[in-house]
């Protein structure tokens, strides 16, 4: 039998004892709140008229005939409200928080993405909001640390490691040891110590509910290939986990190569990493042979993570999901071709699936059709993209 | 498991009342060779039990002073083997009792049951990991049963009513934590000691000593009345940052024997 809050050998609760009752106490109230209908009507209230769903699905035409392969949509969590699928999860776990009598929330961000969708959240239930964030990553999307500054969220820089996101979630996690009566840690990926991953992964997991309803609509069949970029994973997870028990349906993971997965400066933890135990849980990670965790580079913010969620590395061990790299050249360069194909600008994160469709879709069938998760949308990127081409908007 | 130096010297203490000391110090941190020094020299001036930490690149247990030194030791190149073989020229000098703290990805990757066999081939008395809770022991506790090494269990203030289930089966000695948080030297603490130490020894049939936050000999003094022994890390690792790899292990050596006076007066 399988162990509580592992899915397969992944998984588990590896944090330090003095945040053990609180992971309990979470266990619990979600045992019971995620058993409620209520809470569940309640969510999908704040969904439909906070957070805009359900999002679109859309035929990307211009993008299938260009390719020449098979037909190609596009599920559209970059139109949320606050610009990605990250709103999903902090709705579902801020009402569980207050719910709960936390009076004081605290997140991680990576591309500032979660970071904001949860200074959003906080600041329309009034709960006090403190987000950590790697310096570096603070540098890449200053933008985003004035969204959450404007509504009224503390950032706090954290220039430890590699001034990234697995930095800002070691400073997140000491701040709850530290605050552990009063705080709620609301994590952004479904990634961390049980339940957070599987937490995380069914308030992600209306978008591919509403996929696989949506394509039925219009196609009145599955999709043969669903794509996702994967850092964490949550957008992938989200979308895939309802494609799981159709087993015709192929399931890719995009994460970041970087400069490429054989130099040093990818984050390319299915490709590279190997079985370790970290931030709460047994996965892979990208670590050296001494077991210390590798400063990982990729151009995107979002997937600058040296580990991956539970559930993907169950699902790639069992074969179920296939990951590919894309390079931060490859990345960007979809994020081009979509901007002028379709008119949609991507994520750099979300760019990554962009840039596996492309690999995919010419050797589909016209018959075939594939979904294309795009996560978020590239506004926040701008400046970066125009730094790597080499061009200044920027004084 | 049998007993080991962990058990005896603890034994012993409980027997005349005297309270155990026991220092932590990042292994690397200004070179092997002065954490071997250090180590001598904090055995020469008083301590019982020493913890030697293992550096790991993402700490989350320890605050700045302690991020800082694993920072600077993996810098320098340390590895477990180095510490190991570090380990093996202290054991030819001294039979004090000698622990790892360190995270659980260190183990994992060196192979877990190779990992508890070398311990005791280099004399290694106990682990102190803590990203392991009580729920997740399994991962290591028949190798360290196996090879006769002390997983040793850690309580905080936090965990009340865990507390019984994790003192009935410490063993070696329990780990109580002063206070909610990260290491480090702390100016006050906001836990209430008596009930949380009352609760303890209702279930506690082994030593139990206190860490986290104890900043210097009158902190220390003051910690001790609540248990069998006091740990202090931050404060000692604090020095090496200070006075450098030469100078240090003298430094704590006289630091060691202020902490020593204070214990026992």
């Amino acid at each position: 039998m399988e162990k509580i809050g592992r899915f397969g050998e992944f998984g588990g609760q590896y944090v330090p004892e003095t945040v053990m009752n609180a992971v309990h106490e979470l266990e619990t109230a979600y045992a019971k709140y995620g058993s409620d209908p209520h809470f569940w009507e309640e969510y999908r209230t704040l969904l439909r008229t906070y957070a805009g769903r359900p999002s679109m699905l859309y035929y990307a035409e211009r993008m299938t005939k260009d390719l020449g392969g098979c037909k190609i949509y596009i599920k559209r969590e970059d139109l949320n409200h606050t610009g990605a699928h990250k709103i999903n999860n902090v709705l579902g776990q801020i009402l569980l928080a207050k719910k709960m009598g936390k009076k004081r929330i605290i997140a991680e961000t990576g591309a500032g993405q979660h970071g904001v969708a949860t200074a959003t959240a906080c600041a329309m239930f009034d709960i006090e909001c403190e987000v950590y964030m790697g310096t570096e990553d603070m540098r890449r999307q200053r933008l985003n640390v004035y969204r959450m500054q404007l509504l009224g969220a503390k950032v706090t820089g954290v220039d430890s490691g590699t001034g990234t996101l697995k930095d800002a979630i070691n400073e997140a996690m000491r701040d709850w040891a530290t605050n552990i009566d009063t705080t709620y840690y609301l994590i952004g990926s479904a990634m961390g110590p049980h339940p957070y991953p599987q937490m995380v992964r069914d308030f992600q997991k209306v978008i591919g509910e509403e996929t696989k309803a949506q394509l039925q609509e219009v196609e009145g069949r599955l999709p043969d290939c669903v794509l996702a970029c994967v850092g964490g994973g949550s957008n992938a997870i989200g979308i895939f986990y309802d494609f799981i028990s159709n087993e015709n349906v192929q399931l890719i993971g995009a994460e970041a190569a970087g400069k490429g997965i054989d130099t040093k400066l990818h984050a390319a933890t299915v490709a590279k990493g190997e079985l370790g135990i970290f931030h709460g849980m047994k996965s892979y990670f990208i670590q050296n042979e001494e077991g210390q965790i590798a400063p990982v580079y990729s151009i995107s913010a979002g997937l600058d993570y040296p580990g991956v969620g539970p559930e993907h590395a169950n699902l790639y061990k069992t074969g179920r999901a296939k990951y590919l790299a894309i390079t931060d050249e490859e990345a960007v360069q979809a994020l081009e071709y979509l901007s002028r194909t379709e008119g949609i600008i991507p994520a750099i994160e979300s760019a990554h699936a962009v840039a596996a469709a492309m690999k995919i879709a010419p050797e589909m069938q016209p018959n075939q059709l594939m979904v294309i998760c795009l996560s978020g949308r590239g506004d926040k990127d701008m400046q970066q993209i125009a730094e790597y081409r080499g061009v200044k908007i920027d004084d | 498991m049998t007993k080991n130096r962990i058990d005896t010297t603890l034994a012993q203490y409980k027997k005349t009342g005297k309270k155990a000391l026991i220092p932590f110090i990042t292994s690397g941190d200004g070179g092997y060779d002065c954490t071997e020094q250090a180590v001598m020299e904090m055995i020469k001036n008083g301590a019982d039990l020493i913890e030697l930490g293992v550096p790991f690149s993402d700490p989350i247990a320890e605050g700045p002073v302690i991020q800082r030194a694993s920072e600077r030791s993996l810098r320098q190149g340390t590895t477990l083997s180095g510490i190991f073989e570090m380990v093996q020229r202290l054991r030819k000098k001294t039979d004090t009792p000698l622990l790892f703290m360190m995270y659980l990805n260190t183990i994992f990757r060196f192979g877990t049951d190779r990992f508890f066999q070398t311990c005791q081939i280099c004399g290694i008395d106990g682990v102190i990991v803590p990203d392991i809770p009580y729920e997740e022991k399994d991962e290591i506790q028949g190798s360290a049963d196996k090879y006769n090494v002390h997983n040793i269990s850690l309580v905080t203030p936090a965990s009340e009513d865990r507390i019984q289930m994790i003192a009935s089966d410490a063993t070696g000695f329990l780990y109580c934590v002063s206070s909610n948080g990260v290491t480090g030297v702390r100016q006050k603490f906001d836990t209430e000691f008596d009930p949380l130490f009352e609760k303890i020894y209702k279930y506690a049939k082994i030593p139990c000593a206190v860490g986290f936050g104890i900043s210097g000999p009158e902190a220390a003094k003051k910690m001790s009345k609540y248990c069998d022994g006091v740990i202090i890390g931050s404060a000692i690792v604090k020095l090496v940052e200070q006075y450098g790899g030469k100078t240090a292990p003298k430094e704590i050596g006289i630091f060691i024997k202020s902490l020593r006076q204070a214990l026992d007066n």
